[in-house]
Order: structure tokens, then sequence, then C-alpha cells
């Protein structure tokens, strides 16, 4: 299987991918979205515990939705660690919402502006169902501000389908057999979900929109930063193939390993697909037929299925027709196409302790192969087929068999519809059916709430630069492109605006002091407030009146924030009392280094840089570093020669 | 069996919207392509709320999200098709056991399940016995189920008529030789209709359970799913021939609370575990295994159907809640109006103020029947312990004990379908039917822990809430 690394361009466009992304980020705001509870950090902490279950509605054509059907039949208890500092009654679902949080409503309408979308005139809250317990009413409130937006990318566009602004769910503490658990500090805290077109073409273009939609959203600097402040959910689809979401990437330097190896288990389940067509299977050859054989297996040495057996849980058996050898094909690096039944399994049957479940072929030891034989017999197993052994309660070990007969079923048609979560390695488990499209439906709780010209006038004029745009402007004032870059978050960027609006100023210098010396200022511990600042602005201001060379700033920054009370002329002074003009250079060298150990002979690149260190301790900052480099080396290399004579 | 939507065109848009619409020959359940002001948009037109304003369409979206759109905005409107919505109700049959107990659910209002119908958004209720049965598949495990629907009122608006015509409904399903009755009603009220069918129900050889949900039966949290199978296995299973209500106990999905019909009330807006017996312990608990009772002072089931129905209800009563400075005027205005019976809800002990008295003096000899309870809810009316009780008492207004301010209400206004004899009344009020008024209150009897009490934190930490 062929790594991100080997991977062309052109490679991918031959498979036919497509990649869209839903960014979900958290707003900075006073108060959750409906509720009054701070919208603080997390806290593992809890005061009491609730348990609940989830119950699937019929639909009206009687029938329930697939992932809610999926969810029912895994029976979870779900517990709910509270505490009284971080949700109230509402997020336990025992109170009705409060009035949308209107400073969140601000921050989501400005974010939709930025993106250029088209904005709704009245804001309806919808009700988007879920199943797995992630929030206890069992579905999250959520909205749609605004669609169809571009962003400008690589000379072309992608389109954001939509914007959004809905409450966030709880974080998972343990998902282990029929208990889940998890905490509610994170619930309700607002969150906008940016989704865009399925428009990049190659998994690294996901990670670069990924990173220019972050920067966009950061910049206003309203939402949250931080671990876990931003989730990417990522949506892959090659051709023939179906759209696959990865749901919860918290990394985006994780995306592009991600997308490429969701690609190539697309195409590996394409060609199992094609192998069992070539074979004459189809969804109908595949039987629901569990068989016990409980006793049959009973006595096995197989570590993983003694113990429960012996406290009385039941084996199956199911066969699969058409199947040998279809279980070990390669679906990612190091991973198997039997994973994706062992996922289905573990997810719906709840039986999570692995192996989850053993096979006639697999190249590891399972069985004793006697006890094979013996299982392919029972099952009227031929040459192309093989057996598939799950264990459990009873109950849990009958959904397992159905669902290994369904998984097979599903091989025969494609690629599956599904929700899957990401490993550390660049690939993916199943963990749940993707839902249909219309699990939504009106939250009459709150009424509709009108978006008013005036409020959106207001917006509109404090909008904000777009990432892009700020390029630009920086880019037309001579910053460089990678210096802007880097600079576009930086919190005291008015600062670096102000060295720009400086008479005669040099962007680059500019561009250098601040995201350098400043910044390593910064880092080492030191404060610079308003004055400061200042202070700082009237030193670059010194240094365009070529008062001091570049070499000096980092000394005379330190200065100035160590010595408020001095003014910064005064140190300029104190520090470079005699810039030096470029004819004087050369004499002043010749009166250093006569006078020093600069020689090392042999080792000509460290004579001149012992020559520098020398020549910098009593030059350094009265005139530019590469003009008395010139000087140094001019001497150095006369001196060589006078030597050599 | 198909219901159609009727075919209005405009349901619920009024002025610039409804004109908007007209405009543009679009309507409910067009498929449109909109131009705007603000951008473009594309979706199905659905009917519009009639709290909502008269400025906006309401659009479904592809992506499934309704968003509306100010009409001021719109340039072009184009039709590109019409999904009008169908709701097809499956024919599900509840399957029938003769080894299993008959129960009859009688709805009078509230879903207690329903189906959603996506398209729409559109939450549509669920309650033949075929649809509970898709709904709340358990039940078939428990009895073999029928449905009546009685009324359809949100319970607010519950009333003397639907009080008699649920008491008859009661009578013929223990004439029916039912092993249990079931009701489906609206919480906000329960309580009160659980108290005066226990005095419109008497010697009931079945029981009779009052159920509910609090958090809407369409979102997959409810606690509507539970209580209903809980009730149902009391109703079919238990031995407790008493008029109950059976709801949530904790707030998790654990157990409900079978509690007695005229010492239950709701004490919280909004919480799944709203109900709680006052001034006792509840009859007892159940859950999908089994119920338990907590005491053995109640009516056993029986096999003969000797129910008594009793139905009358005078609705010229009223409860006065006391305050600070009421004015004798209030009770004055009852009196003129032509009201026969008060029941005042007093502070502490039982009290009210000075000015009061002369107004209260005059409702009692001009024949008005006046009985006190307490606001505070728990506890005795002892209106001798003060001189205030003892003056009141001389006016003519009578203790009526532990009864509930609610529960005395409804007590009054069944008597006074009886009599007007002052005595008579005063008789048929202080003697307990159905545990409205108690000899005793145990010391459990009322239990409200505080918050914040590191020993009850402690508590609470340990046990699901």
């Amino acid at each position: 299987m062929k790594t991100p690394q080997e991977m062309t361009r052109k490679d991918y466009a031959a498979l036919g991918f497509k990649s869209g992304i839903e960014i979900h980020q958290q707003l900075r705001t006073q108060r959750k979205l409906f509720c009054r509870c701070p919208n603080t950090r997390y806290s593992p902490a809890y005061d009491a515990e609730i348990m609940r279950h989830m119950r699937p509605t019929l639909s009206e054509l009687g029938e329930y939705d697939g992932t809610a059907l999926m969810e029912f039949k895994t029976r979870k208890e779900i517990i709910y660690r509270i505490s009284r500092h971080t949700v109230c009654t509402y997020e336990m679902d025992d109170t009705p919402p409060f009035m949308l949080n209107q400073e969140a409503l601000d921050i989501a309408l400005q974010v939709t502006m930025l993106l250029g979308c088209n904005l709704v005139s009245e804001v309806h809250i919808a009700r988007k169902q879920y199943l797995d317990g992630s929030i206890p009413t069992g579905f999250q409130r959520t909205t749609i501000l605004g669609v169809d937006g571009r962003i400008p990318f690589k000379g072309r566009t992608i389109g954001i389908r939509q914007l959004g602004l809905e409450e966030d769910a709880c974080r998972e503490v343990s998902d282990q057999g029929h208990v889940r658990t998890y905490l509610t500090d994170r619930l309700s805290i607002p969150l906008i979900e940016t989704v865009t077109e399925a428009e990049m073409l190659e998994p690294s273009e996901v990670a670069e929109v990924a990173h220019l939609l972050r920067t966009l959203t950061r910049l206003t600097g309203r939402v949250k930063t931080g671990m876990g402040a931003a989730r990417q959910d990522v949506n892959v689809s090659i051709r023939g193939g179906e759209r696959v979401e990865i749901k919860g990437v918290s990394r985006i330097p994780a995306i592009p390993a991600l997308c490429h190896y969701e690609a190539l288990r697309q195409k590996a389940l394409l060609d199992i697909r094609e192998l069992l067509r070539k074979r004459g299977i189809t969804k109908d050859s595949i039987a629901e037929q569990l068989q016990d054989v409980t006793a049959v297996v009973r006595r096995s040495h197989f570590t993983p299925l003694q113990q429960p057996l012996a406290a009385g849980n039941k084996a199956f058996a199911v066969r699969l027709p058409g199947f040998a050898g279809l279980l070990n094909f390669e679906t990612g690096p190091n991973v198997r196409f039997v994973r994706e039944f062992s996922g289905r399994v573990k997810v719906i049957a709840c039986l999570d302790r692995m192996p989850n479940l053993v096979y006639s072929d697999s190249p590891e030891p399972t069985l004793a192969s006697r006890l094979w034989e013996r299982l392919l017999r029972d099952m009227g197993a031929g040459p192309e087929d093989i057996v598939v052994l799950v264990w459990g309660s009873e109950r849990d070990a009958r959904t397992a068999g159905r669902e290994v007969v369904l998984r097979a079923r599903e091989a025969t048609v494609g690629v599956p519809n599904e929700t899957r979560k990401s490993l550390k390695d660049g690939t993916t488990v199943f963990e749940r059916i993707l839902p249909g499209p219309d699990r939504m439906y009106p939250d009459t709780d709150l009424p509709p709430l009108p978006i008013t010209a005036e409020r959106m006038k207001r917006i509109r004029t404090s909008m904000g630069p777009r990432p892009w745009e700020l390029i630009a402007r920086y880019h037309e004032l001579g910053v460089p492109e990678h210096l802007a870059c880097d600079l576009l978050l930086d919190p005291h960027r008015d600062l670096l605006d102000e060295l720009l609006a400086l008479p005669g100023t040099n962007a680059k210098e500019a561009a250098v002091f601040f995201g350098q010396t400043l910044r390593s200022l910064r880092r080492s511990g030191i404060v610079l407030d308003k004055a400061a600042e200042e202070r700082m602005v009237r030193l670059f201001g010194c240094f365009l009146e070529r008062r001091f060379a570049r070499e000096a700033f980092p000394d005379l920054a330190l200065l100035v924030a160590r010595e408020p009370a001095v003014e910064v002329a005064d140190l300029v002074t104190r520090l470079v009392p005699q810039p030096l003009a470029r004819e004087e250079i050369a004499a002043q060298v010749r009166s250093i280094l006569t006078r020093s150990e600069w020689r090392r002979p042999g080792h000509p690149a460290r004579e001149h840089l012992v020559a520098m260190k020398q020549v910098m301790e009593t030059l350094r900052g009265r005139a530019d570093g590469k003009d008395i480099a010139d000087e140094v080396r001019k001497y150095q290399s006369a001196e060589g020669e006078r030597h050599d004579r | 069996m198909t219901v159609e939507v009727r075919k209005d065109q405009f349901k619920g848009y009024r002025g610039p919207a409804l004109e908007a619409l007209k405009r543009f020959s679009v309507g409910v359940w067009s498929d449109v392509e909109v131009e705007s002001t603000r951008g473009s948009f594309k979706g199905i037109i659905l009917p519009r709320s009639e709290t909502a304003d008269d400025k906006h369409v309401v659009m479904k979206l592809r992506n499934g999200y309704n968003v509306g759109l100010d009409v001021s905005t719109l340039t072009a409107v184009r039709e590109t098709g019409f999904r009008e919505a169908h709701y097809k109700i499956p024919e599900k049959a509840f399957p029938f056991d003769p080894v299993k107990p008959n129960v009859i659910l009688y709805g009078t209002g509230g879903t207690i399940a329903s189906r959603l119908d996506y398209r729409t958004g559109a939450v549509i209720p669920a309650f033949s016995p075929g649809e509970l049965y898709g709904s709340v598949p358990e039940l078939a495990d428990i009895c073999n189920l029928q449905t009546e629907k009685l009324y359809g009122v949100f319970s607010e608006n519950m009333g003397p008529e639907q009080y008699i015509g649920t008491a008859k409904a009661i009578g013929r399903a223990v004439a029916e030789g039912k092993d249990g009755v079931v009701i489906g009603h609206g919480t906000d009220t329960m309580h009160h209709t659980a108290a005066v069918l226990s005095f419109m129900v008497q010697n009931s050889p079945i029981p009779i359970v009052l159920v509910g949900s609090q958090r809407s039966s369409d979102r997959p949290s409810s606690d509507a799913a539970l209580n209903l199978i809980n009730a149902t296995k009391t109703a079919a299973e238990s031995d407790l021939a008493e008029i109950m209500v059976c709801m949530f106990g904790p707030t998790s999905d654990e157990y409900c609370l079978l509690h007695r019909g005229t010492r239950v009330r709701k004490m919280h807006s909004s919480y799944r575990s709203t109900f709680r017996t006052i001034g006792d312990i509840p009859l007892g608990m159940v859950d999908p295994q089994c119920v338990v009772t907590f005491r053995d002072d109640y009516n056993r089931r029986r096999k003969d159907r000797n129910v008594i129905i009793d139905p009358v209800f005078d609705d010229r009563v009223s409860i006065v809640y006391y305050y600070p400075a009421m004015k004798p005027d209030i009770i004055d205005a009852l009196v003129d109006n032509g009201y026969r019976g008060i029941v005042i809800a007093g502070t502490g002990l039982g009290h009210v103020n000075k000015p009061l008295y002369p107004a209260l003096k005059r409702a009692c000899d001009k024949g008005l029947h006046v009985f006190m309870t307490v606001q505070t809810l728990w506890g005795y009316v002892q209106m001798y312990v003060y001189d205030t009780g003892r003056d009141i008492m001389e006016l003519g207004v009578v203790p009526a004990a532990n009864m509930l301010p609610e529960v005395a209400y409804m007590k009054l206004s069944w008597a006074l379908g009886h009599s007007n004899d002052r005595e008579e009344v005063k008789r048929m009020m202080l003697t307990p039917i159905a545990g409205e008024i108690t000899e005793r209150e145990p010391h459990d009897g009322y239990l409200i822990y505080q918050g914040g009490i590191p020993e009850v934190e402690e508590f609470i930490s340990k046990y699901r809430k």
C-alpha cells in the first residue's frame, strides 16, 4: 500500500479523490448557548451522576432511521457526570432552553459574513437527533446562519456550503460493554460549524483549507484556542466509493494521512466487491443463519474463548460463502478487511474485548485446525467459503453474528456510508452508520429569531479582515509573505501595524523586529504593556534614523523594557554612543584585530567567527553587521597574504 | 390508513408574507429556488406557525435545516416542483395473548408516544394500539392493550366535564372486565385529576394509573416510554387497587414511584422527578421488572366488579391563596358572584389577617362552606394554637387537617355536588375516602434535603440522581 509521500496529485485524480471538511470551533463567550452556565475551562470533577437510555423515534413511514436503529440495538446505559459549576438543569434535559446567547450569535454572524455566505433573515432552531448519548436530550439544538460562501485558495476557490451555530456535546469518559460514561462540562458550549464543499482534490489541500479556515476564525479574536477548542470532521470519497466521515480529528497535521488511507481503504473495498462479483456472490448469497456451536468449541484451548464459555457464554458460527481469503485483504497499512467486521461487532454488539471474532482462514493461530475443519464441515462450507465465529452473552453474540452477515452483504455493494473514528497511525475504525440527511425537525421550545438589518450593519462594520486580505495588505507594504503568514495571529499585531505606519519605515525590518526580537522578549517572560509598546515604536524610530544597526536590537529592546524610567534615545546613546560611518569601519576593525588572538591556522571559517566575535563585542550596533563582516574578511585576507609573503 | 394533509395552499401565512407568496405564484410544499438581496436559497416552503410574525417565509433547505427569509428581500422565486406531505401510518396490530391481562389506556391529551415526519418537522401523536406497539413494543410483553381517546386537551384545560366523562369511562372499563386502567394525562394538572377521580371512583377492584411525560415523547431522552411501561405494568399486574400517579422517581431512567392520587403533587415546573407524595411515603415503586409496595394500607385487587362511580361536581368553588395585606373585597367578590365554597391556603398553621375576618363571617353566614388548608403543603392545619386560628374558626371556617389545597378544592366541589347542608358537607369533607386526610404524619413524610450541606452532597454523589 502506497504511503502518502509516494502519492502524487495525478494518483489522487485517478482515484477520483474528493474531500470536504466540517470544522467545529468553540466560541469565546461569557455563557453557554442556551443557558447561563459559564463558558469556562473543562474540569473532570463532578458532584453527581444521572443515568439515561436513548430510544429512537419512529419516522412517519413507520421505520427507524438507520443510525437510530443501530444505537437502539446497542442498548447502552448512559451515565452523565454533572457538576453544579458547569451545568444546570438545562444540560440535564430537565429544564427547557433559555433564549439563544446573543453574544454567540453576533460572533457566528461575523464569521458567516467573513466567509461570504448568504445570510438567512430569520434563525430557526432545529433538533438533530443523536442516540449515542453524547447529548442528554438525545438531540442537539442547531441552527444555520448562512449558505453558499466562497474562500480563495491556490488561485481557485473553495465553496462554503453552510455555517451554523450550535451547542457542543459531552466528553466521553469511557465506553465499555453496555455502559457509556460522559462528562458534561463541555455540553452546550457555543460552536460554529463551517462546512465546505467537497472540492479539495488531494489530502494536503484538506489540511491547508483547515488551516486557512482556522486562521480566519482566530483573526476575529472571539474564538477559543487550545486543545479541543476546534475539531475537524473530514469527508472522503473516491469514484465508485461513498462519502465516509472521519469524526473528531483534533490536529490538523493528522488530516493528510487520514484522507490518504481512507481513499485507499475505499479502493480496497471496491476491489473486494469486484472479487465477490467474479465469484458470483451477491447480497442474497449470504444467509442469516447463525449456528449455536458452543458445545463444539467449548473445549478449545484458544484463550479468548475459554473464560467466556466457561462463564456460560455462547458461541455462534456464520458461513460467508465466497469469502475465502477476503478477510485477509489489505485495506490499510498493516490492516486487513477483518477489521471492518470486528469494528461492527464491537460497536453494535458491545463486545469490546479483542479479539471479538475469529475466522477460518486467518493467518494467525486461533482455534485448532481440526476444530476449524469440524466447523467448516458442520456449516456446509466449500473451498471458497469461510466460517466466522463470535461469542458472548446469548443476546450479544446473536447480535454480533447478525452484524457479520450484514457487513458481508454490504461488501457486495461497495463502500458503506459510515462515520469512522481516527487512530494515531492514520487509519480509521467504524464508529456508526452515517445518519440520513433528514434526522432533523424544528425545535418548538424557542421562537424563530429575526436578524435585523441594523444588526447586520453593526456586525459588518466591525467585521475585521480576512486572512488573505491581511496578507495582501502586508504584501503591499513590503512585508515578505512567509513572515506575514506567521504574524497574522499574533495578538499584538497592532504594534506591527504601528511600526509599518512610521514615515520612511522598512517593512522587512519591522516584521523581523516585531516577529523575532519582541516575541523573544515576551517568551523570556517579559510583559510589554501599552507604555512599553510605545517605547518600542520609538526605538524602531531611532533605528530608522540610523542611530544604530539592527544587530543592537536585542540588547536595546531588553534595556528599553528593563528601564522604563529612562528615555529611549538616552538608552540608545548609552549602548551605541557612536554610530560608525561606512568608511570608518575598516580602521576600527584593524585597531581591534591587531591586538587580539584571532588566528586559527588551517581553520579559516573558525578564524572568521572568532574575529567577528571579538570585533562585534565593541562594534555591535554601531554599524551594519554585513558591512563589518566584509571589512573583517578583507582584513583577514590581507593579513593572510602578508603572512604568505 | 392514510391521512392526507388538508390542501391549504398558504397555511399560516398572513399579511406581507401571504402577499409575497401570491405574487410569486408559489405556496406551501412548493419546491423553490429563491433569489434575494441576501443571496440565493433552495428548498421547500413550509407552513407558517400561527405565533410567528407575518414578514417571513419559512423554507426547509436541502440539508434539512429550516430558515426564515424576509419577504422584503425576495427578488425572484421559481417553483421547480411540488412535494406534498403524506402521513402514512402503518397497520401493525398489537399482539393478543389470551393469557395476558387486559388493560385499557384512556387518552385525555398530551402525547404519550409520537412519531416524527422529518420532511415537515411535524410531531404526530401515536395513540392507537398498533402505533403504541410500534413505539413501545415492550408493552406487548406486559398485557393486551386497548386504547380509547376520551379527550385531546392540554391538562390546564381539563375541567368538570372531562372529570365526569373519565370517571364514567373507568366505570365502563371495570364493567367490561378489564384488569387495569391507564390514563394518559398532561402533567400540569395530573394531580388535580388524580384527586377528583379518587372521590368520583370509589371501591375500585382494579388499579387505575395516571401517567404522562415531562419531556415530549418525540425526543430520544423522553421519560414517556418508561413511564408508560411502568404504568401499564402496575395496571396489569399489581394488586394496588387504587387511583395512582405513576411518574419518575429520580431523574435517571431507574424507576417510577406510585403515588396515591390524593397525596401527590407536581413540585417542579420541568424536572422529570417532579411528582412527589406530600406528607407521607408513596404507595410503592415500579420498574420494568417488578412492582414493590412500601406499605400495606392499600385496597387490594378483587375479582368482583363492584366499583362506585359518583361523578358529580359543583364548579362554584374557589381556592384563595392568602398573602399579607390581602383585602377583604376579594372574599366579598366571591360571595357576591354566587360562589358556594372557598378553600383557603393559609399561612403557617392555617392563618389569614384580621381584616379578612368580617368578610369570612359574612361568607359563612350567607351559607358558603369555607375550609382552611396550609400553603406550606406539608403539615396539619392546627387552629387552636394561636388566637388567630381560634378566631377564624369562630367565624365558621373549618380546618381541613392535612388535605392539600388542590385536593380540598376538588373534594369540596365534589361534595357540593351532593348536598348544601353545612353539617353534611363538613362531614363529607372531614371523613377520609382515599387518604386525602391522614391520621398521622410519619417523620419521613417530609424529606426536603438542602443542597450544599456536606452530608447531603455526599449522599447525592453516591446514588444516581
